[in-house]
């Protein structure tokens, strides 16, 4: 099997396991839904302050729902060995990794844009910015699910890995956070903000080369 | 490897036993001990009796003679954890691995010491304990990614992988920090005007210098002491079936 067949299967696969699993794809957006509705109930409805810290809570409320369903990259195929024999085949395992990540970006950081527009006119955001809100969780989330991979990956063999990887993860979320919120909080005062968008994509390009090599090594650690 | 003198080599090739390890810091230890107590002695005399009172901040500016240092301490910390934790990863030397998860809690303490003596000084200085100030909160993410470290190592049973681990957040959160650092301090300029934490730095005065400079010294004599003491131990404890720890032990009863 090609190298390239061998990601697309790969990609395939987990698609197709995640279709036939689809609380999986449904528990992140409905946290992300759910957070966002409780910060008009928590700071008072008042249009003014909600629309000033949309952008952040948004944000901040992506982060969250992506760290929440990382443990479903690794853990059932973990659990089920076929992680070991992804790690003894003969492509490289960067390349696998990387295919699962991607496909695990597709089931639960692309939905997140679909119901950020909702978000949005909950929040009150002016329209003119929700264009950059989501190109930014276009170009964000995956950084996520990269970098997150690598902490999944160290705590995939723990038992109780949960409450260790949000520390693992977090604070390496926050770059995404500051460019992205800003990039959002410029684009609703009506001012450019391609700078903040070249950093994300510059971010997400490092990300993508880099991150399946902490990955893959932190698998073969965790397997062994 | 043709770079490095023959001897420098062997010298490295030998501290890679554990027993040659343990005996030899062993025997390093009082004449690190002695050189750390001489510096800190000449340092503080000269930060905080020598050097003269700031013509703004009065006496308080001589909290950096501990600030300062702590907050270079923790960077430089992170980044001997990572290089330990590469040479652990790629050679496999169980000595490699020691120090770098010796150095953590040590790391994580300094880091500790520079945001508390910040905020000390920074009640009297802005008027209040903190402020989202670039540097203070590139400090505190460099807390929790030390946070980060020892909590992993602690989850991990088996200590061999529990290094391996902590090698790769280490690597992983080397390249990560002067992305970390540089977002902090842009998003900080962009959120807040240079009105407190801007002040103007005067360049430093060379008799306050020199004190800054031995305290500097004076700290990573005690970061050598204490990361050695703790490598030690660990040592110890994971060569406890080994036979120059028995016959240590028998020797010294």
């Amino acid at each position: 099997m090609s190298l390239s067949r061998a990601f697309f299967a790969v990609i395939r696969r987990d698609l197709v396991l995640a279709l036939r699993r689809r609380s999986e794809i449904a528990n992140p957006l409905l946290f992300f839904i759910l957070v966002i509705t409780l910060f008009p109930l928590g700071i008072g409805a008042q249009p003014h302050l909600l629309q000033a810290i949309a952008p952040g809570i948004i944000w901040v409320s992506a982060l969250l729902a992506a760290m929440l369903s990382l443990d479903s990259l690794f853990r059932s195929d973990f659990d089920d060995g076929s992680l070991e024999q992804m790690l003894l085949s003969p492509h490289p395992t960067t390349v696998l990794v990387l295919a699962k990540i991607i496909a695990h970006w597709l089931v639960t950081g692309l939905p997140l844009l679909i119901v950020a527009p909702l978000l949005a006119v909950f929040l009150g955001m002016p329209n003119h910015s929700l264009g950059t809100l989501l190109l930014t969780l276009l170009l964000g989330t995956p950084v996520l699910s990269l970098i997150g991979a690598v902490g999944v990956a160290l705590t995939v063999g723990l038992r109780r890995g949960g409450m260790i990887l949000s520390l693992l993860v977090l604070p390496l979320y926050v770059p995404v956070l500051i460019f992205a919120g800003n990039a959002v909080q410029m684009a609703g005062s009506g001012l450019p903000v391609d700078a903040q968008i070249n950093i994300l994509i510059a971010i997400l390009l490092m990300a993508l080369v880099l991150a399946p090599l902490p990955v893959a090594a932190a698998l073969k650690m965790s397997i062994h | 490897m043709f770079l490095i003198p023959d001897p420098v080599v062997r010298f490295f090739h030998r501290m890679a036993s554990p027993p040659h390890f343990y005996a030899f810091t062993g025997r390093l230890m009082p004449w690190l001990v002695v050189v750390f107590l001489l510096v800190t002695a000449v340092g503080l005399y000269g930060g905080l009796y020598l050097a003269p009172a700031d013509y703004q901040q009065g006496d308080s500016y001589r909290i950096i003679y501990i600030h300062v240092p702590s907050a270079w301490m923790s960077l430089f910390i992170y980044v001997v954890m990572a290089v330990a934790g590469a040479i652990g990863l790629i050679w496999r030397i169980k000595l490699a691995e020691i120090v770098a998860i010796s150095s953590a809690p040590i790391g994580a303490s300094f880091t500790f010491i520079a945001l508390v003596t910040g905020s000390l000084w920074g009640k009297p200085m802005w008027g209040t304990w903190w402020v989202w100030d670039a540097r203070l909160t590139s400090e505190l993410i460099l807390l929790f990614l030390y946070l980060g470290v020892i909590g992993l190592y602690g989850a991990i049973d088996d200590k061999r992988t529990a290094s391996r681990a902590v090698a790769i957040l280490a690597l992983v959160g080397v390249v990560n920090i002067p992305i970390i650092h540089y977002s902090v301090e842009w998003w900080n300029t962009l959120h807040q005007g240079p009105t407190v934490t801007k002040m103007d730095k005067p360049s430093i005065h060379v008799s306050m210098l020199i004190p800054l400079l031995l305290m500097a010294v004076s700290f990573k004599f005690y970061y050598l002491i204490a990361m050695l003491q703790r490598a030690r131990t660990e040592l110890l404890l994971r060569e406890r079936n080994a036979q120059w720890v028995k016959n240590m032990v028998s020797e010294s009863k």
